[in-house]
């Protein structure tokens, strides 16, 4: 008897699929089109008898994807915002190095006197071009899509549905003195809508790069975005990327930030996450040469009903490898969020040096942080540590404040703030740093 | 200065106070006048530092009897904050670590919470740094200081300067200095003590809680105290002090027990 068992794709992921279209804009060259025409099917097949995540899937264990499940998404529309909309999102260090994309597509794009060996591009204007398709420098074949991982299923979703893709290429020891803003805007429409933005960062050797990736939402509505970035960082290459999500609270946001280092590259991620109704970030990290250098920063600020969600995986895989991670979440009202850090150390990363630490700040009896640590280290000598912390105010530096004349709530808010600016003074844009820090004081004021 | 006819400044009668259901003050007397150092000494346990926190309104303390006015004022009715900005100051023992807030910051709010009680205007920024800089001298404090997280990764001796320097912009009318000479090497409490006798004036006052006459070399006190068993037992001139350094506490116990059998 033959064996007809054969799992259809699960019923949620089909219909996120039946919506997927190839970009259609009319700029694209005939190969470009072949070409991503390829890479949907890629996706689309990697989904192929998938389920739909539940949480007793070990990770998704703590959060619960029934609320996105129950949801019927309709595609966004290609729109625009205003030149004075615009205007008003733009940092003053970045108001001629940005990238605004509305809705997944790009809106528009201002640089300035770019260093020789930068390209700020999009999908649309690269294939016009034809140059990262066919200038053999350029191959961007070899990068899009083809991070570790790829295959996850909310990633492989994007690949089977991308309308458009912000490209950020560093040519070989290219500076990059200004930082490049990647803003990401939803506008949602009247019933829920859904959109995939897309990211490819290449730092080649000995380059540097600093990066902003910025989500948020523009009006009010229902909305899912279903984010994947990837960076690809060539040997001693340099990236400084800062990741903020503050879509409303009435998104859905499932972001992957996906890094592979190669030799002696350094890489920092300086991540702050406080929008959504349901976030999930997943941050990882493939240290595939020897001497590289992770720092990751992360902060969760929530309150109300937001659930958020952070799962990084740094992967070491050969000798003198470092991380230094702190992951700090900020919870209030009745939020939960959620922090699961793996480490991986093989036998061949031998001097390995891994530090973790996580620390919450719980501000209701109703918050709730699920923390963990996991380290699973084969090397036999490598230094690597692990810490989390749940806490809330501490009323002796409450008390401390108090005794100099600053009213309790006063004294809370500092105290609140000055446990999150430990990850935002790490942020290198001034501009966005001191928005960040003014938008933390707010949030913890009531 | 013993000032005899000065205006009386904090006023404790019959203090008593509890902790988690625990008595730790029993019937507490304190008189303390503008001008004058009051030195409360004391063995281990005696009362001295909850003595100290209960007068800046610590939560964990409990007020189950006495009165305690300041400049006239009930002070336990007062939250810690409106002791703070009406002049009182309590130089903590163990001063907090706030990373994250820059000490200049927290000075600055904490100066303007005071003026802005006082019905004065707010310094802003730039004002508010040349006031400090000019306090920093009181203990010698490197300006490098005032961009750090307060009293993040601070030595044991520049944390306690760092109180005096607060002390110093507050101007209280009453400092209370819990312990400020412990954990001090000889140049730390040279520097500290400079600050705090640069800071005693006639108007206002002072009580230094300390275990050693040490500190009593560099402040010379009015008052000594000897508290033992949540109150005030004796109070002598400032050679008490050395007394208590040769002979201990003990002979001070066995005098106020032979004093109170008298009485009985």
């Amino acid at each position: 008897m033959k064996n007809m068992i054969s799992m259809a794709t699960d019923r949620t992921f089909a219909q996120f699929l039946k919506q997927c279209s190839m970009p259609n804009d009319g700029t694209l060259l005939p190969e470009a089109m072949d070409y991503l025409q390829a890479l949907h099917d890629r996706g689309s097949a990697q989904l192929h008898e998938q389920s739909f995540p539940t949480t007793r899937d070990e990770e998704w264990r703590f959060t619960d994807l029934k609320p996105l499940q129950d949801t019927t998404f309709a595609p966004s529309a290609k729109l625009k915002l205003s030149a004075a909309e615009i205007r008003a999102l733009m940092l003053p260090e970045t108001h001629e190095s940005f990238m605004v994309f509305v809705n997944g597509q790009l809106d528009c794009a201002e640089i300035s006197n770019p260093p020789a060996g930068l390209l700020l591009s999009n999908l649309g204007l690269t294939f016009v071009s034809g140059m990262l398709l066919n200038a053999p420098e350029l191959p961007i074949h070899n990068y899009l899509a083809k991070q570790l991982g790829a295959d996850e299923r909310f990633t492989a979703l994007n690949t089977a549905g991308f309308k458009d893709v912000a490209i950020v290429w560093v040519g070989e020891n290219t500076i990059v003195d200004m930082p490049i803003h990647l803003l990401f805007v939803a506008i949602p429409g009247q019933t829920p809508t859904w959109s995939q933005p897309r990211c490819l960062i290449v730092a080649e050797a000995g380059s540097q790069l600093t990066v902003i990736e910025d989500y948020i939402t523009v009006g009010d509505g229902v909305h899912f975005t279903n984010a994947v970035t990837e960076i690809w960082m060539a040997e001693n290459a340099e990236v400084n990327h800062t990741r903020v999500q503050q879509e409303s609270q009435m998104a859905f946001h499932i972001g992957k930030t996906a890094v592979s280092q190669a030799r002696n590259s350094r890489y920092t991620c300086n991540t702050v996450s406080t929008g959504a109704k349901l976030s999930r970030h997943n941050l990882e990290i493939h240290q595939a040469e020897e001497q590289t250098e992770t720092t990751l920063n992360g902060l969760t600020l929530i309150g109300d009903e937001q659930l958020a969600d952070t799962h990084s995986t740094i992967a070491f895989t050969k000798a003198h490898g470092s991380s230094r991670q702190l992951h700090k979440c900020i919870v209030d009202d009745r939020a939960r969020a959620v922090f699961n850090g793996k480490v991986l150390v093989p036998k061949a990363a031998q001097l390995t040096d891994a530090g973790q630490l996580s620390r919450t700040l719980l501000l209701s009896s109703k918050a709730r942080v699920d923390t963990k640590p996991q380290l699973e280290i084969v090397a036999d000598n490598v230094k690597c540590s692990h810490g989390a912390t749940v806490s809330q105010l501490d009323a002796e530096e409450v008390f401390y404040l108090q005794s100099r004349g600053l009213d309790q709530t006063t004294a809370q808010k500092l105290l609140t703030y000055a446990f999150a600016a430990e990850v935002i003074n790490q942020i290198p844009v001034v501009s966005l740093r001191d928005r960040l820090a003014q938008q933390v004081r707010m949030q913890t004021q009531d | 200065m013993i000032n005899a006819t000065g205006e009386v400044v904090l006023l404790v009668q019959n203090l008593t106070a509890e902790v988690d259901g625990t008595p730790i003050l029993k019937g507490l007397n304190l008189e303390v006048k503008a001008g004058e150092i009051h030195a409360i000494m004391g063995p281990n346990g005696s009362g001295k530092s909850t003595f100290s926190k209960v007068l800046a309104g610590h939560p964990d303390y409990t007020i189950t009897g006495g009165a305690v006015i300041f400049q006239g004022q009930n002070l336990l009715e007062m939250e810690p904050q409106e002791r703070a900005r009406s002049g009182i100051f309590l130089a903590f023992q163990y001063p907090l670590e706030i990373p994250g807030v820059s000490n200049i910051d927290f000075l600055r709010v904490a100066y303007n919470s005071k003026r802005k009680h006082a019905g004065l205007e707010e310094l802003d920024a730039f004002d508010f740094d040349d006031l400090v800089r000019q306090k920093l001298d009181v203990v010698k404090m490197n300006p490098d200081f005032l961009s750090r997280g307060v009293n993040e990764g601070f030595s044991g001796g520049e944390k306690k300067r760092n109180e005096i320097l607060q002390m110093a912009l507050l101007e209280p009318k009453l400092a209370i200095l819990d312990e400020t000479d412990s954990g001090l090497d000889i140049d730390a409490l040279k520097i500290v003590s400079g600050g705090v006798n640069q800071l005693a004036t006639a108007k206002n006052a002072t009580i230094l809680i300390t275990h050693y006459q040490r500190l009593l070399d560099y402040i010379e006190p009015d008052f000594v105290h000897v508290m033992e068993g949540g109150r005030i037992i004796t109070t002598g001139p400032k050679e008490l002090a050395l007394e208590l350094e040769s002979r201990g506490y003990l002979w001070v116990r066995e005098e106020e027990e032979e004093r109170v059998k008298v009485q009985g």
